[in-house]
């Protein structure tokens, strides 16, 4: 099950890479600037039949009370594919974000304007339920956060447990989210231990296991090897290249050599603002606006 | 693209259900809330709307009336209650921070922890037993109750208070500030009087005074250390005194309306000058914590 | 030249001698006001003891069984003061502990800020109030309720169970139960509410994004991880509920049989010795120290365990902080 460090990379450094589970691309018409939304569940897909996967942003704007922390932004993220979100500090990669989960509302008097679709369905409708909005839409935080006071697999299905799911099916179920999360080898034999007794990168394994679990659509990553060492952040990378296959990744990153291992298309912000758009290498190699080459060769930021 | 697609976010299966337990726990906790504080509401405002009418300067500043006349007033109960709560601050306060001083700089943890154990245990001791001690310490031996015997009780009430709090607030004196202080050779004697006191000098008042809030309403004690007191205005501690708790407790025993309405005055002073004290303590905490950047 | 004025023989010997003097005199005084407070401890555990000996002599254990308080006949028991003091403690428990994290899961959870605060703080108020003004009020606010229209509501529904036959009367074991709610319930709601702020927000947040309502949310994260602060909290309640003489002096009645009724006057421990003690002399009054003992007993129990669950979950807590700082 372990995917050797090149055939990530390469999977992950070349969009049109032999993966054997890559789709054929479709083009469909979107608000989005320079961007095509690539992607569908295919056969070989593990996906079920549900929704796709493809996100849309269309005319967002986040606010932390006066703060306009994204603004006005149209971006399509697509189906089966690892989209990275890079910018300086503060640019608002992480509201961005929160606003596709509808966790960006939790915070006291911050609000969002615009429309987030899945798969054309917008999130923001009053018909759709914030619980089931989180459910579709899975995520993993910057220091791993798994529950202290539950056991490695009470973590993993704590999701799971919500949604009304059987006894005997928790444990088919949990054990599958621990395998996709490349867990389940470490932690078989100490199923029933505390999660918290793990080190930081099978927590935060366990933490995508456990987001896993409710078999979302979209799986956002926020900065989630930025509190972890190289061997461990690689682990989690390599992970990125496999689950891209049954969610749609969209991952912060501070890190842009971590951008171009793992992204199939890259996102620069600046100032709330979308910079530009576009496939990884040609972001990082040659880029449209003045202000991403600036960026990516370390000029500024 | 067909409906069933979307079954994540719409087919909402256990939702409903789940959705509608969430509501009826927030209303159950809404209302607790409000229970809450329309309990208190209930509560104080019948200390003030019953006790405001029977509130004059003449009622302050009088002494209780003799048995079966009517006319009287608190200011022996005040005053006695001002001089046995002082005796019991001048006792506890010095004692409570000197032991938060043992336990903070001084003590290795194998003693600390347990002195503070003991304090905690002292802290749940009930009043009443407090009192009973002091009886068989101090009333037994002299064969009269007093002012003073009373004051010990509320001083050993005060001083695991005081205490507590104390060693709460002087942890949280940055070890930077100690570190420094010792780095240039200064005497941990020292450090503790000049630097470590000051600093915390705002949250050790806030403990004093939620200490002397918390034995200004005491009653337990004092009905066999102070309560068979003499009449007009004593101010000897060496023997028995008036005091606001007792003038309650007695008045709201008593059958007579006249003295349901004198309890329900003299609850209102000490309500006021209670919840007084917990609000200027809080805002020396406020200001204390704000200084150590805590 | 800082090496020479350290040598200067002066200014060493200025220096050290007020070190030499200062340094253990502080050390000394502390120490001694901390010995103080644990003679102060055996003190009330011998003097108790003391007052009560002519009665442990006479009635031995067998005080704590007996259902009867006669200073006619000279003979004392514990047991309808007993009796009192756990009814009445555990329904003021019943009542306060899940009201208290009903209140503190909406302080911390649902409030806006600009609500919890002041919401917090009258709570706390509620908390400072004096027991003997809560006692006055029972007397001529609750007591008068109790009678006219809770008891007769329960007995009207709820009748065919002894605890609520009997006749409704002002004073009794129900009118104090009450009140020892209204006094435990700020108490344990501003320990709770403060372990509830300290649940960390990346936790709440990973609830939330895995689909949890509210509530799921709370039973998830912060429940378990207040577990034993809550415990704790509850425990410290239950101890000043056995531990309070004077408000349920004022509203239990002061009758010293054991009655099935909740309506019916009874007595607690702490009670009967508030209203007792002072006029009471020879075997009566030391019997009534005989009921301190068991009372310190009780409330020293209740406070080790409280404190001994509560130090658990902090070192449960460290340990969490522990493994976290070991795994970054
Ligand atoms: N809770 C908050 N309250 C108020 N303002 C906030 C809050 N969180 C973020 N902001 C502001 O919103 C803007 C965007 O913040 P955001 O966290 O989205 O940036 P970011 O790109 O994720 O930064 P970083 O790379 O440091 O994580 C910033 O100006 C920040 O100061
Ligand atoms: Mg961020």
């Amino acid at each position: 099950m372990d995917v050797s460090k090149d055939t990530t990379e390469s999977a992950a450094m070349t969009e049109s890479s032999p993966d054997p589970q890559a789709n054929p691309q479709t083009g469909s018409g979107f608000a989005g600037p320079s961007m095509a939304v690539a992607g569908s569940a295919g056969q070989g897909s593990v996906k079920r039949n549900r929704g796709e996967g493809t996100v849309e942003l269309m005319g967002l704007n986040a606010y932390y009370g006066s703060t306009h922390a994204v603004r006005g932004v149209d971006l399509g993220f697509a189906a089966d594919k690892v989209t990275a979100i890079i910018g300086p500090s503060g640019c608002g990669k992480s509201t961005m974000v929160r606003c596709i989960n509808r966790m960006h509302e939790e915070i006291d008097g911050a609000r969002a304007e615009g429309q987030v679709l899945l798969d054309g369905l917008d999130l923001y409708d009053s018909r759709i339920d914030i619980v089931a909005v989180r459910r579709a839409v899975g995520m993993v935080f910057q220091k791993p956060n798994p529950f202290p006071t539950m056991s490695v697999f009470d973590n993993a299905v704590s999701g799971l447990r919500l949604t009304g799911v059987s006894r005997g099916e928790l444990d088919d179920r949990g054990r599958e989210a621990l395998v996709a999360a490349g867990l389940w080898e470490e932690v078989k034999d100490r199923l029933k231990a505390p999660g918290v007794g793990l080190s930081g990168g099978q927590q935060q394994r366990l933490c995508i296991a456990r987001a896993l679990a409710v078999e979302p659509e979209v799986l956002l990553m926020d900065e989630p090897c930025s509190a972890l060492d190289p061997v461990a952040t690689l682990k989690i990378e390599e992970l990125i290249g496999e689950l891209k296959q049954r969610v749609t990744i969209v991952i912060v990153t501070h890190n842009m050599q971590q951008a171009a291992r793992v992204a199939d298309t890259t996102v620069f912000m600046l100032d709330g603002e979308l910079v530009e758009v576009g496939p990884t290498e040609k972001l990082f190699t040659t880029p449209d606006d003045d202000r991403t080459e600036q960026y990516v060769t370390g000029k500024f930021g | 693209m067909s409906a069933n697609q979307h079954s994540l976010l719409l087919d909402r299966g256990n939702l409903k259900r789940r959705n509608r337990f969430n509501k009826a726990v927030e209303i159950t906790s809404t209302t607790a809330a409000v229970l809450a504080v329309v309990v208190l509401v209930i509560v104080v405002g019948s200390v003030f709307l019953k006790g405001v009418s029977a509130l004059s300067w003449h009622f302050l500043t009088t002494p209780t009336a003799l048995f079966g006349e009517s006319g009287g007033g608190i200011s022996n109960a005040i005053v006695g209650s001002a001089i046995m709560v002082a005796i019991a601050a001048v006792m506890a306060i010095p004692i409570g921070v000197l032991v938060a001083i043992y336990t903070t700089e001084f003590a290795p943890p194998s003693i600390a922890h347990p002195v503070r154990f003991v304090l905690d245990i002292l802290n749940g001791v009930p009043t009443i037993i407090t009192g009973i001690f002091v009886y068989g310490l101090i009333v037994v031996p002299q064969g009269h109750q007093s002012a003073f015997a009373a004051s010990l009780a509320l001083a050993i009430i005060m001083l695991p208070i005081v205490a507590r709090t104390a060693q709460e607030v002087l942890t949280l004196v940055p070890g930077t500030l100690k570190e420094a202080a010792h780095a240039l050779g200064i005497a941990q004697w020292r450090t503790t009087l000049r630097i470590t006191i000051p600093t915390a000098a705002g949250g050790l008042i806030t403990g004093s005074l939620l200490a002397v809030a918390r034995v200004a309403g005491e009653t337990a004690p004092l009905i066999f250390l102070s309560s068979i007191f003499g009449q007009g205005m004593l101010t000897a501690p060496g023997e028995a005194l008036a005091s606001i708790p007792i003038f309650i407790f007695r008045s709201s025993e008593s059958p007579s309306s006249t003295a349901h309405t004198e309890a329900w005055a003299a609850a209102l002073v000490l309500i006021a000058f209670v919840l007084a004290l917990n609000i200027v303590a809080r805002a020396f905490y406020a200001r204390s914590r704000k200084r150590m950047g805590a | 030249m800082e090496a020479g004025a350290l040598s200067n023989p002066v200014l060493r010997a200025r220096r050290n001698l007020t070190d030499r003097i200062g340094d253990p005199l502080l050390r000394g005084l502390s120490g001694l006001a901390a010995a103080l407070a644990v003679v102060v401890i055996a003190g009330i555990v011998y003097e108790v003891i003391h007052l009560a000996w002519p009665a442990i002599q006479q009635f031995g254990a067998g005080f704590v069984t007996t259902n009867d308080w006669n200073p006619v006949t000279k003979r004392f028991g514990a047991a309808p003061f007993l009796y009192g003091t756990v009814v009445t403690s555990f329904i003021a428990l019943l009542f306060a502990a899940p009201i208290s994290i009903a209140i503190s899961i909406y302080l911390t959870e649902l409030a806006p800020r600009r609500i919890m605060r002041p919401v917090a703080t009258l709570i706390d108020m509620l908390a400072a109030i004096p027991t003997v003004i809560l006692g006055l009020w029972g007397i001529l606010v609750l007591g008068p309720f109790m009678r006219d229209t809770i008891e007769p509501a329960l007995h009207s529904v709820l009748g065919f169970i002894p605890i609520f036959d009997g006749d409704p009367s002002a004073f009794g074991y129900l009118t104090a139960a009450v009140i020892l709610t209204i006094m435990i319930t700020p108490i344990i709601t501003s320990v709770t509410r403060e372990v509830f702020e300290t649940v960390p927000d990346d936790l709440k947040e990973a609830s939330y994004a895995l689909g949890a309502t509210r509530w799921e949310m709370v039973r998830q994260v912060v429940l378990p991880y207040s577990r034993s602060g809550m415990v704790g909290a509850t425990i410290l309640g239950l101890g000043r509920a056995i531990g309070e003489a004077i408000a349920v002096a004022q509203v239990i009645g002061g009758a010293s049989l054991i009655n099935a009724s909740l309506f019916h006057t009874g007595g607690t421990l702490a009670a009967q010795i508030a209203s007792q003690f002072q006029n009471s002399a020879g075997l009566q009054k030391a019997s009534l120290a005989y009921l301190g003992v068991i009372l310190l007993i009780f409330a020293v129990i209740v406070n080790v365990i409280a404190r001994v669950i509560v130090q658990r979950g902090k070192i449960e807590d460290f340990q969490v902080t522990e493994t976290e700082a070991a795994a970054l």
